[in-house]
């Protein structure tokens, strides 16, 4: 059975990957990515690690593929012509592609593993652990300054989106509520009285 | 054990801390106004920083996180370079950026948090150590490429970078998997122990294979240079001066941590391969500068060809050769702040040049500082009672010492090849057309107080190298050994 999933969810990662390259219509690329990303969760859970593959969901399915499908329908950039011109390397793309994809089928027909490797590999989980819990126990234990180095590169993307991005018009009129709040209600309005017949 | 591990991160914990609180602070002030300030305080801050951590010296070594971060004499001999190089650039890029309507107060936020992420990189003892502290330096110097955000050079220069770079990302990420699934573990200690037995495993290799190109493209090692010269033209000056010192420095420091903490058991299958970069490096950058009259431009393919001669060093594969190549590099950051110095100070009628043909008899006008330049141009170029002569002998006697007779014979033609762009700018201060394109007098004292500062230490380091010799071999006998 689980080796009938596998094969379902490996076929379905490869066909979702293969459709997004070749899709004519963008925003279908990013639905067959959905779908990619959806079969990878499902080879996560097959795998036992189920706060990965729900991570996957609602990040990469429920963020990050909706944030492209944003994307693509308002930058209304025209993939026909970005296409042909990736057209005119495409031979020459195509052969050093098969060049590439002809050295590794041969490394990876003579590779080999060290044989302590599979030991070092295996994180044994006790059963009255959960898969959630033990990777909250690596991740803020034994990787505390990795985790603490991610947040300082989000922060530097933030920064540099701000920076790229943000600009300062001056011709901007901006509420001001401490203003606001300070009138006094007495200056707020004046009457006047304006005789008929006479302006201010 | 968390706060003693806490205790070896300090340095770069008090950078980072400092960043955040600059940034917070000029958030809620004035902004701007305050940007130069921070630059100061920042240039301040990192040579406080390469101060306490030179005197912290002595051969410990201590190792952190359950070897996540390793701190010893090499990661601080590179961090006390990179940190000195990027004080003096924050110091030097100020008033060039304030003059021109650059000057943000996230520009030396960005540098210290890039700073920061160096100092991880030459202290990484893990793989992925090594990838996140890599990503945080690209990320911050991908974002200051364009921060002239008006020109389409400086964003086609962040751009090109950012693409480039992320590519560079996944060949190395690519190779750290295939490390992984040879080995079982990402950290380097572990790598090295399992690779110990016998010749050098095909899974092995082929891991290495891609971690070295991957780390080739952020040292600009041909056949990985191509976005470089771009990057340098496009992105402001002082921030190719950056480019050209620091980041160097951390990407040849890092790639002879992992080649000799990781695969310090495959030396002979490494080492073909950096010595195939390295003398591609070395023509490429000599013959293609020949063409080049602007300066940023020929500046980058200058760092590239030093790059190739300081992976002589590497691709000799010996404790004389880290030693040589960090020696090299402590030189090459000199010679290039003092260089970087000049070109800042290059301009007409108020607007930066970097056409060369503005240099035209420059002797005449200035002929202090056109004596401290052709001092520079003489040992970027190798010329013999210079410093960067003797650089080049240091790498090439560890060359010879190797074995590698024909790269070290290659570097040498290279080099000559190389000398005659140097040399043309020489003959243009000195011997060039008289024209009417005239640089303006240089106002700026601190810029010009740099570049004879450097070319007095190319004169006077030939007596004992400032102590950089001594250093670098303790740094070279704990990375080796």
């Amino acid at each position: 059975m689980s080796v009938f999933a596998f094969y379902l969810f490996a076929i379905s990662v490869i066909a979702g990957g293969l459709f997004t390259v070749i899709s004519r219509n963008p925003v279908h690329s990013v639905l067959w990515l959905i779908l990619s990303f959806l079969s990878a969760a499902g080879l996560f859970v097959l795998l036992n690690a189920e706060f990965v593959a729900m991570l996957l969901i609602i990040v990469y399915v429920g963020a990050v593929a909706v944030l492209f499908l944003f994307v693509v329908m308002m930058l209304d950039v025209d993939f026909a012509e970005l296409k042909a011109e990736m057209a005119r390397y495409m031979p020459l793309a195509l052969l050093i592609g098969l060049v590439i994809l002809m050295q590794f089928v041969m490394a990876f027909g003579a590779w080999d593993a060290n044989s302590a490797a599979e030991g070092l590999r295996t994180q044994v989980i006790t059963d009255e652990v959960h898969n959630t819990a033990a990777l909250g126990l690596i991740l803020y234990d034994q990787y505390f300054l990795l985790f603490q180095l991610s947040g300082l590169i989000l922060l530097v993307a933030m920064i540099g989106a701000i920076v790229l991005t943000l600009r300062h018009r001056g011709d901007v009129k901006r509420q001001n509520v401490v203003d606001q709040m300070m009138r006094d209600p007495k200056l707020a309005m004046k009457l006047n009285d304006v005789k008929p017949g006479q302006g201010l | 054990m968390i706060s003693a591990d806490l205790n070896v991160i300090l340095p770069e914990i008090l950078l980072a801390l400092f960043a955040i609180l600059a940034l917070l602070g000029a958030v809620y002030t004035n902004k701007d106004a305050a940007a130069g300030v921070m630059v100061w305080a920042t240039a301040i801050v990192m040579a406080l920083l390469a101060i306490w951590i030179g005197m912290t010296s002595g051969g410990t070594t201590r190792i952190a996180f359950n070897g996540l971060f390793i701190e010893d004499s090499f990661a601080r001999f590179a961090k006390v370079t990179m940190l000195l190089s990027a004080a003096a650039v924050l110091a030097m890029s100020e008033a060039y950026m304030k003059k021109r309507g650059l000057l943000r107060f996230e520009y030396p936020v960005l540098i210290a948090l890039s700073v920061v992420g160096m100092m991880m990189m030459v202290s990484a003892g893990d793989l992925m150590t090594l990838y996140m502290g890599l990503e945080l330096q690209s990320l911050a110097l991908y974002v200051v490429a364009s921060l002239r955000r008006d020109s389409v050079k400086s964003t086609e220069a962040g751009l090109k970078y950012f693409v480039l770079g992320a590519l560079s990302s996944g060949l190395l990420l690519y190779g750290v998997s295939l490390v992984y699934g040879y080995a079982g573990t990402t950290q380097f200690a572990g790598v090295m122990s399992l690779a110990s037995e016998g010749p050098t495993s095909l899974g092995l290799l082929f891991g290495i294979v891609f971690v070295v190109s991957g780390l080739a493209f952020k040292v600009s090692a041909v056949p990985f240079h191509m976005w470089t010269p771009d990057v340098y033209e496009g992105a402001p000056t002082p921030v190719t001066a950056f480019f050209a010192t620091a980041p160097k420095v951390a990407a040849m420091a890092l790639f002879a941590r992992v080649l000799h903490d990781a695969f310090g058991n495959a030396v002979a299958d490494w080492s073909q391969i950096i010595a195939l970069l390295s003398v591609l490096s070395m023509f490429l950058g000599a013959v293609a500068a020949i063409g080049q009259t602007n300066i940023k431009r020929l500046m980058a393919y200058s760092s590239i060809a030093h790059m190739g001669y300081a992976l002589i060093g590497l691709a000799a594969g010996t404790e004389l050769g880290v030693k040589s190549m960090l020696v090299y590099l402590a030189i090459y950051v000199t010679m290039n702040i003092g260089t970087f110095a000049f070109i800042l100070g290059m301009e007409k009628d108020g607007q930066p040049v970097t056409d060369i043909t503005a240099l035209n008899m420059y002797s005449k006008r200035a002929p202090g500082k056109a004596l401290a330049m052709l001092v520079l141009l003489f040992s970027l170029a190798g010329v013999p009672p210079m410093l960067g002569f003797f650089a080049k002998l240091g790498v090439w006697q560890a060359g010879v010492d190797a074995g590698l007779i024909w790269l070290v014979v290659a570097s040498a033609v290279a080099s000559a090849i190389g000398a005659y762009y140097y040399l043309r700018i020489v003959f243009l201060m000195y011997f060039g057309a008289e024209g009417d394109d005239r640089l303006d007098e240089g106002k700026s004292s601190l810029l010009s107080g740099v570049v004879v500062a450097a070319a007095v230490i190319m004169v006077v380091g030939i007596v004992n190298l400032f102590g950089v010799e001594t250093a670098a071999i303790s740094a070279a006998a704990t990375l080796v050994n």
